[in-house]
């Protein structure tokens, strides 16, 4: 195979693999969440799909829908 | 030490040293509606009953809660607690978190708080009584 095409395809495959890290990190930080924080100082994230983000993220949809 | 003033010019600050805020009011300890962003009073108790409802179901969940962060694709809530009183504000989408915690805290530490009624002067009387 001749040089350049190797050099080509190994741009395509670094290209797609920092665009897929790129979407997957975007989507990864789009995810809704519910982060509660303690009077002692700890702090809990529940990310959607979890019993206690299930039941705290309709209230905050409400709140937001009614903007 | 905070210098205190009344809710509107402490909300008017807020909102404009963060534009991320959207809307917010501020629930004195009697839970009445101390302060508001909002220009229609029942929006603002709206506001204020659905973010007691968060954190009261919070509270369900993990006894103690001082603040919360609810993070959605259309915005975020935030509800923060200062002793009795409690501040609810929504944020557009992926706010600066730690910022809008600090800002929210500062805002609602730098309401005056309700003045006390003045009790009348018992002692004063019963001094002149005796006199």
């Amino acid at each position: 195979m001749p040089p350049r095409k190797l050099v080509t395809g190994a741009l395509l495959a670094a290209g797609s693999l920092a665009g897929s890290v790129l979407v997957r990190r975007r989507a990864a930080r789009r995810r809704e969440r519910v982060d509660l924080y303690a009077e002692d100082g700890s702090m809990h994230s529940f990310a959607e799909g979890t019993v206690e983000a299930d039941r705290l993220l309709p209230l905050a949809h409400e709140i937001l829908a009614a903007q | 030490m905070l210098a205190t003033m009344d809710a509107a010019q402490a909300i008017a600050d807020l909102t404009e040293i963060s534009p991320q805020v959207r809307q917010v009011a501020a629930v004195g300890a009697d839970g009445s509606v101390l302060g508001s962003n909002l220009s229609d009073e029942s929006a603002a108790a709206q506001l204020v009953e659905r973010a007691r409802r968060l954190l009261d179901t919070a509270e369900e969940l993990r006894p103690g809660i001082a603040q919360i962060e609810a993070a959605t694709i259309d915005g975020s809530v935030f509800v923060v607690r200062d002793g009795e009183r409690l501040i609810a504000a929504t944020t557009t989408p992926e706010p600066t978190v730690g910022l809008v915690f600090y800002d929210l805290k500062t805002c609602l530490r730098s309401i005056d708080p309700p003045k006390p009624k003045r009790r009348p002067a018992k002692k004063k009387e019963a001094d002149d009584a005796a006199a």
